[in-house]
């Protein structure tokens, strides 16, 4: 077991350290500012270093240091106050450099137009998302997660829109649109909207998540393909984690989604020319809108690029799952008032101390399992064969089984028995505190609220210590948030069409922790703290109160 | 106590500054066309070396005549006395130095110079003989009371675009102050006239520009302004309800200009203290009866540029103003208009004064767009219209070339050629122009017609000096609560200091904490010497903030002010909330070091008389710049079909629930008519017997 049995992996760390004693200089800065000025640009670049909390395996990162270039093209007889973005992400090697290429025509051909109305920002970012980050950072002069950047020369006012550009190959079969960005955010529907009207109109295969639109609605094999594509936007939506470049505009407001080239073998190829003519109808028509998007929808499920499920069908879903552990806390209240008279207790409110306890300490494990990963990351590499990687993720996993251990009983401290009121109180707690938990999360990011309301309303509603132990304590722990995460990594890896052994899926399941705290530290997102300090302590609740004495 | 006290000696000291600055710039004004001709012909015996400096037998007259002039021009009592010689002097010597190399070299060019030279004495004495043999019926015999100036300025930016500016002129020896008696206008308008003898009006002015002045590609403006409209007026001290005449002088202006100034009202509009003192004679400088207001939203098109246009004498038909076609001018990268009204000196002894209307109109065109890639500009191809005549009612009229840059043609090529050059020391820099006199046959050639050629040689213009002062604004922050606005200014000068004067007007929907302002320069905390503030009131009148901070040399100094931003009521949204809220843009006023006097470079050949003391006349210019517009989004309720559903829904609930509730729970009582007085006083007398009331 660990990172490092994996060859492709222990090349990519040795890759990975011996680049950290050379400074990485990817970006041809130098050419791409001459270049970009020679078109009539205004350019500036902007410069920033970033210390990752620990290596970054996946993209063999830790020291990143980098540089933006950016060029505006200022819209002539508009006052500088707004502005749209078009992104090239530009990394070492040639991955992108068709987008690079075709970001440069398409500014040499939008300047010698006359019809802009706003500014047009053509970025070139390295280190992807670390770029994009230093940038709307530098931009907005915010610093929410501590990187270090130089600040920005040139603005262009208020931005409206922005669409990340991602080439991989030079022959390109198909367009795939990504939209879900930082935290489960989408932009406004009207912008797929805008891609697949103009995909359409040029003629280009369009895809969502990789996958293509197909007519048979009403046969079984179509509705399938549909219900997968949902799927898929659903896990990606629940991940938090930004899927493209675009991903961390949504934060500021800014309408926007990535365009991705993707090439599949097919025998349809569309040339870069195209994806130039299908980009100049798209800003030419983000450049007409008076107003910035707002008349569509923001909360949407997509099966296919042309149908979409609007807030309003998916909503009462989650609302009849949150209701059940509404009706089972009014249950519990109503057992609670009516049994006092009944019963003999003297002390007639034992709950809130014998409650207080388990309340606490699962709070205590929440907090450990949040810090310690990457705290205790240095010692555990003096002490273990492991890597920094290895080391935060064993550790968050290892905290995250030894709660399990640590807090059921732990009532008795101060009260001695538990009683028979005291796992009510407690259930009727964890229950309220469940609901709130899970109907807040499905308002900021309605598929996360989903899945986690899925795996633990079942056990919220029916666990009470009289329930066979053994069993319970099984289907508890398959359907804790970790296990649900391992099955959601299967599921994805299967609905992808690239399906996984158990063994990578395991490997795949460890690297998925490690990015979530990196997207956590780098980015901001909330999926990371949302899990360690309020599911996994509310879930430790529910566990207390099968072990409940 | 003490610190109070300096800091109040600061700012009268800057004002002082200011005013002298204005002051003196509007007298070089007055001075200008005869500062700029006798420098015109004083350059060209400068230029030729190989001729005797002032020996030619036929210069004799005019130069006897020049050198009057030119003496007038300096015992100007308010302006520094001998700076101009100096400057003049200094300027000879320097040519007579840096000159000489090429022309040794090329023998035709100096004869061509030197023909160009004998041209210029030509056509000035042309000049003088024509102008008043040419057009004596036109101007009545008597002493004008009112004359009329056009003006049409090339200036070829390092960015590769050209920016022209069109500046005309009308000065009237009259009184408008007694209020209808002013019935016979002839050149200057008569709409204005009227509008400015109403409302008692001492200045006046008014810009509308479309587009945002670059100044890190193109340098400064001869006239700043700000995007969208800008007015601003000092009344009368005559005026007793200034806001009034305020408001009735915005919706006359309105009208005239076909402009949105009727949304000028209290919530827009300020009184500056300091920024905006006035620019003509005058020595009322109470803020009482300043008004100033910007709206940054304004879109300025043809139907501003035709009453504009219909303003000037000759209208668009004839003198420069026939180039104005907005189809070309609104194919620009900037275009900004304005109109200009002040009292000035009527000669240099300022005696009396006159009223000056100066009508400016100044535009960019691209070289990508327009040029289509090819660096070839000309009259025609900027305006599709070419010169054929001055305007007949203009007593000069001139179109001038900026070739500052370009003294041997190295850069670019400009034909038809012109004998004529001007010297004139702009914004702190001292630039030479190439001067075509429209007034003069000659200039049109055997075409009829004057179509300016200008040809890039150069693939790259040479790179240019940094502005010393521009400024830059933003919104820091995200999400709709709170945010942060950010003003950055930029002092680029490598080792001097100026004050800046920072005027900032918020729109009260965002409330500032004023608490929160900082001003940093170079990493620490920069303490202005002076601040004004006027807190805003909710729906009545904005922030305004003015502030005199001293700019480090080579320096930023970022000014911040966090805000949150209000929630208006549902009526107050404008049809596009979505679009967002403009704030207007800030200004920085400032006396900028001059760039002339930034060259303490000793290693350079001058004299070395000229060079000890850093010459004072030009050490400091005034300026001013303008920041960008913000767009800000407020937060916004979702005003979507299903929005207005819920609020038609709840009225209607409420409407209905609301009868149905009253009409249930109320209990009604039969009201009994007041009884009569009679029956009252019965009344009183029975309750006093204790008998039953009736």
């Amino acid at each position: 077991m660990g990172l490092l049995s994996d060859p492709n992996r222990r090349r990519a760390l040795t890759k990975l350290l011996t680049r950290l004693n050379a400074p990485i200089c990817g970006m041809p800065v130098d050419w791409l500012v001459k270049t970009m000025q020679s078109r009539g640009l205004e350019v500036f670049t902007q410069s920033f270093t970033r210390k990752l909390p620990f290596p970054d395996e996946n993209k063999e990162r830790y020291m990143v240091r980098g540089t933006n270039v950016y060029g505006i093209l200022r819209a002539p007889r508009a006052p500088r106050t707004e502005a749209l973005v078009l992104s090239a992400p530009c990394s070492e090697g040639n991955n992108n450099n068709q987008a690079v290429g075709l970001l440069l025509g398409l500014a040499q051909y939008f300047r010698s137009q006359i019809h802009w109305a706003k500014d047009i920002i053509f970025l070139v970012n390295e280190h992807d998302l670390i770029g994009m980050q230093a940038w709307l950072e530098g931009y907005h002069h915010t610093n929410t997660t501590g990187g270090d950047w130089s600040p920005l020369q040139g603005r262009g006012g208020s931005i409206q829109a922005a669409l990340s550009l991602e080439l991989s190959s030079d022959v390109i079969t198909s367009l795939d649109l990504v939209l879900e960005g930082l935290n489960g955010q989408l932009p406004n529907l009207d912008l797929a909207n805008l891609f697949y009207a103009f995909c359409q109109k040029i003629g280009v295969l369009c895809t969502i998540q990789g996958k293509l639109q197909r007519n048979d609605w009403d046969t079984t094999s179509g509705y399938s393909h549909a219900a997968q594509t949902m799927m898929l936007m659903v896990l990606k939506q629940a991940s938090g984690r930004p899927w493209g470049d675009h991903g961390l505009f949504l934060r500021y407001h800014i309408e926007a989604a990535s365009i991705r080239g993707i090439n599949s073998f097919r025998q349809y190829k569309t040339d870069t020319t195209t994806i130039g003519r299908l980009l100049e109808g798209m800003y030419r028509k983000l450049n007409n809108l008076l107003e910035r998007l707002h008349q569509s929808y923001f909360f949407y499920l997509m099966p296919s690029l042309s149908r979409f499920v609007s807030i309003g069908y998916y909503m009462p879903a989650f609302g009849l799952l949150a209701v059940i552990l509404l009706l089972r806390a009014l249950d519990l209240w109503v057992q609670l008032g009516a049994s006092p008279p009944g019963t003999e207790d003297g002390p007639s409110s034992p709950g809130v101390l014998s409650i207080l306890t388990p309340v606490v300490i699962s709070h205590m494990t929440g907090v450990a399992l949040y810090t310690l990963p990457i705290l205790s990351q240095e010692m555990a590499v003096q002490h273990f064969p492991v890597s920094e990687t290895e080391a935060v993720v064993l550790t968050a996993i290892a905290i995250y089984t030894a709660g399990l251990a640590l807090p059921h009983n732990t009532h008795r401290l101060l009260q001695g028995e538990g009683t028979e009121e005291g796992w009510r109180v407690l259930k009727l707690v964890a229950l309220l505190y469940l609901a709130v938990l899970l109907g807040c999360t499905a308002l900021i990011n309605f598929s996360l609220g989903f899945i986690l309301a899925l795996s633990l309303v079942p056990i919220a509603a029916f666990i009470t210590p009289h329930t066979p132990k053994a069993l319970s304590a099984a289907i508890m722990v398959l359907l804790s948030p970790g296990c649900t995460l391992l099955y959601c990594v299967f599921v994805f890896q299967e609905l992808q069409e690239t399906p996984v052994s158990l063994q990578d899926g395991w490997m795949l399941f460890l690297s998925v922790i490690s990015q979530g705290i990196l997207d956590h530290a780098l980015y901001g997102s909330l999926v990371y703290p949302l899990l360690a300090l309020l599911i996994y302590p509310c879930w430790l609740l529910l566990w207390n109160i099968l072990f409940w004495k | 106590m003490a610190a109070h006290r300096c800091n109040i000696f600061m700012l009268v000291f800057v004002l002082c500054g200011l005013t002298y600055v204005l002051v003196r710039a509007e007298i070089e004004d007055t001075n200008h066309v005869k500062d700029a001709e006798s420098v015109a012909v004083d350059i060209a015996p400068k230029a030729n070396i190989g001729a005797s400096l002032r020996s030619t037998k036929t210069e004799d007259q005019t130069q006897a005549a020049e050198e009057e002039r030119q003496w007038e021009a300096e015992t100007n009592p308010v302006d520094a006395p001998s700076d101009n010689k100096a400057d003049h002097v200094h300027d000879t010597m320097q040519n007579l130095d840096s000159r000489p190399a090429p022309y040794v070299k090329d023998q035709t060019q100096e004869a061509a110079e030197e023909e160009r030279q004998w041209e210029a004495t030509e056509v000035k004495e042309a000049d003088h003989v024509p102008d008043t043999m040419q057009t004596p019926d036109v101007p009545p015999p008597t002493p004008a009371k009112d004359q009329f100036q056009e003006e049409l300025v090339i200036r070829p930016l390092h960015s590769g675009d050209i920016y022209a500016s069109f500046q005309f002129r009308t000065m009237w020896d009259t009184d408008f102050l007694r209020g209808s008696k002013v019935s016979h206008y002839r050149l200057f308008p008569k709409s204005l006239g009227q509008v400015i003898s109403k409302f008692s009006v001492r200045e006046l002015h008014i810009s509308f520009t479309q587009g945002y002045w670059r100044t890190m590609q193109w340098g400064q403006p001869f006239l700043p302004s700000p995007p969208g409209a800008e007015l601003w007026v000092w009344f009368q001290d005559t005026v007793t309800d200034v806001d009034g005449a305020w408001k009735e002088l915005t919706n006359v202006l309105s009208g005239i200009f076909c402009a949105s100034l009727n949304f000028i009202d209290s919530t827009n509009t300020v009184q500056p203290s300091a920024s905006f003192k006035p620019l003509g004679l005058g020595n009322v400088t109470d803020q009482r009866f300043l008004r100033y207001a910007v709206l940054p939203r304004e879109i300025v098109c043809t139907e501003n540029l035709t009453p504009w246009k219909k303003l000037l004498p000759c209208g668009s038909k004839a003198g420069l103003a026939v180039l104005m076609k907005s189809e070309k001018l609104f194919h620009s990268s900037f275009h900004s208009q304005a109109l200009h009204f002040r009292p000035v000196c009527q000669d240099w002894k300022c005696k009396s004064t006159v009223w000056e209307l100066r009508q400016t109109l100044n535009v960019v065109f691209d070289l990508h767009t327009s040029g289509q890639g090819k660096r070839e500009w000309s009259l025609f191809k900027m305006f599709s219209r070419t010169l054929t005549e001055a305007c007949p009612l203009a007593s000069s009229s001139k179109v001038y070339v900026d070739v500052t840059d370009n003294p041997q043609g190295e850069l670019f090529e400009l034909s038809p050629t012109t004998p004529l050059l001007s010297q004139a020391v702009v914004l702190g820099d001292r630039r030479t122009y190439s001067v075509y006199d429209l007034t003069n046959q000659a200039t049109f050639g055997q075409t009829r017609s004057l179509n300016m050629l200008l040809r890039w040689r150069a693939a790259e213009s040479g790179d240019m000096l940094r502005p010393l002062l521009h400024g830059e604004r933003y919104v820091a922050g995200y999400g709709l609560q709170t945010g942060e606005i950010h003003t950055l200014m930029y002092n680029n000068h490598p080792y001097r200091a100026f004050p800046v004067l920072l005027l900032d007007t918020v729109p009260w929907y965002l409330r500032l904490y004023i608490h929160t302002l900082t001003v940093t320069s170079k990493g620490r905390d920069n303490k202005p010497s002076y601040i004004h503030y006027q807190p805003s009131k909710d729906r009545l009148r904005p922030h305004l903030l003015e502030m005199l901070v001293q700019l480090p040399p080579n320096s930023v100094t970022e000014v911040t002010m966090q805000f949150e931003r209000a929630l208006l009521k549902w009526t107050e949204y404008t049809p596009d909330p979505n679009h967002g809220f403009y704030v207007g843009s800030s200004v920085i006023s400032a006396l900028v070091p001059s760039v002339v006097a930034m060259d303490t470079n000793s290693t350079r050949e001058c004299p070395l008389f000229s060079s000890f003391f850093p010459c004072k006349e030009e050490s400091s210019y005034f300026m001013r710049v303008y920041t960008e517009p913000l767009l800000v989004n407020l937060p916004t309720p979702d005003f979507s079909m299903p929005y207005n559903v819920i609020c038609l829904t709840c009225t209607v609930v409420a409407v209905g629930y609301g009868s149905l509730y009253n009409l249930l729970t109320r209990t009604f009582q039969v009201e009994e008519p007041s009884p009569g007085l009679a029956k009252r006083l019965a009344n009183i007398i029975r309750r006093l017997r204790g008998v039953p009331l009736l």
